[in-house]
């Protein structure tokens, strides 16, 4: 499971820790902006090793850590 | 391959402040700023049209070019705001600039519009003559339509920006360029018959911020010019955040690109070349123009300044 390694990404992107569930917006929490989004994409790419594709930049398969960590799994 | 000889703009006199706009919108002054980096933008007066400022930009554009308008071979118009179906704004440019012998074409596109316009000009160019390439919007009697976007609506503002693609020569000669396009983005970014514009924000920045340095690394190794030697980047004023994480993602120094967007806003097709017209230069040395827009649609041009 790799929600926890997630959740240090995102923490370190926001600047602040991760304190709401892993089924919860990171968009409606204030975690993550627009910008910030792009920055947790090229993360995921660095720190899992995997290449996400332009198809799949929507910005709705990174709303939660949940979503994120199923996305990451299936890519690794 | 042809140059580019010479550039115009037009901006309409009425400042909108962020002061104003927050009002209107209900949201804070601050919020503004900081989310997009613009501090003003201009609104066109209720007489101007796409066709009026896109008409001011081409004959300044002219001007500086040394190139009359009976000269023209082709005038290309690109605008994602033209005020009906059709005819497009360029048959009117074409009426007031007195170019009879110009054929005219619109580029129903807004943002990177100019940029496609560019490249066509640059095809255009070595049968037909001088072209002369505008990119013009009046967005802002759209912005305000209901139901309020504050996200969106804060970003825009007017203008037209313009210049003279040249088979003779001119001030930096166009060598290559990397365009794109991605259908898949067509929801992302619209603007219906009647407004406002519709903006997946999210998805836009992810794309474009991906999309734009993928275009311009193509480029360069095809051309095998290191980002790090280009004199300047001119892009397409969408956002200066944005900006500056393309900036970040080629690993350039943020004041490689040329920003006037604080001063006028995101004037769509129209923000490449009046960015472009405003750059101090030297035009010397490799240039890279990009941009990106609703489609998606997106690309970057490399010029070889000779001035």
């Amino acid at each position: 499971m790799q929600q926890n390694k997630i959740s240090d990404l995102i923490a370190a992107i926001a600047g602040k820790p991760v304190d709401i569930g892993a089924d919860e917006s990171l968009f409606e929490s204030g975690l993550l902006d627009s910008f910030a989004l792009t920055d947790l994409v090229s993360k995921l790419e660095q720190e899992f090793g995997i290449r996400i594709p332009d198809g799949d930049l929507n910005p709705r398969k990174f709303e939660t850590i949940d979503k994120i960590a199923e996305y990451v799994e299936a890519r690794i | 391959m042809p140059w580019i000889r010479g550039f115009g703009k037009h901006l309409p006199e009425r400042i909108v402040t962020n002061t104003e706009m927050a009002r209107l919108l209900s949201v804070e002054e601050a919020w503004i700023t900081q989310m997009s980096g613009i501090a003003t933008r201009r609104f066109a007066a209720a007489g101007e049209s796409v066709a009026s400022m896109a008409a001011a930009a081409g004959r300044e554009a002219l001007l500086t070019s040394g190139v009359e308008a009976n000269e023209l071979g082709l005038i290309l118009v690109a605008s994602g705001s033209a005020e009906r179906r059709f005819p497009g704004p360029a048959v009117e440019v074409q009426q007031l600039l007195a170019a009879p012998q110009a054929l005219a074409l619109d580029l129903p596109m807004p943002s990177a519009g100019t940029l496609f316009a560019l490249v066509q000009a640059a095809l255009w160019a070595p049968s037909r003559g001088p072209v002369l390439v505008i990119g013009a919007e009046k967005i802002s009697p759209l912005l305000l339509a209901e139901p309020l976007e504050p996200g969106t609506a804060m970003l825009f503002g007017d203008g037209a920006g313009a210049c003279v693609v040249d088979p003779r020569g001119g001030l930096a000669r166009i060598l290559d360029w990397e365009l794109g396009t991605d259908g898949t983005g067509a929801g992302e970014l619209k603007l219906e018959l009647q407004g406002p514009i519709r903006m997946n924000g999210r998805s836009v920045i992810l794309h474009a911020a991906r999309k734009v340095p993928a275009a311009i690394t193509t480029l360069l190794e095809r051309q095998r010019r290191p980002a790090t030697d280009i004199a300047v980047y001119l892009m397409h004023q969408a956002n200066a955040n944005l900006i500056a994480k393309i900036a970040q993602s080629l690993g350039i120094a943020p004041e490689s690109f040329f920003s006037n967007i604080s001063l006028y806003g995101n004037t769509s097709a129209a923000s490449l070349l009046i960015a472009a017209a405003e750059w101090p230069g030297p035009w010397r040395g490799p240039i890279v123009m990009a941009a990106f827009g609703a489609g998606f649609q997106w690309g970057a041009l490399l010029l070889e300044g000779e001035c």
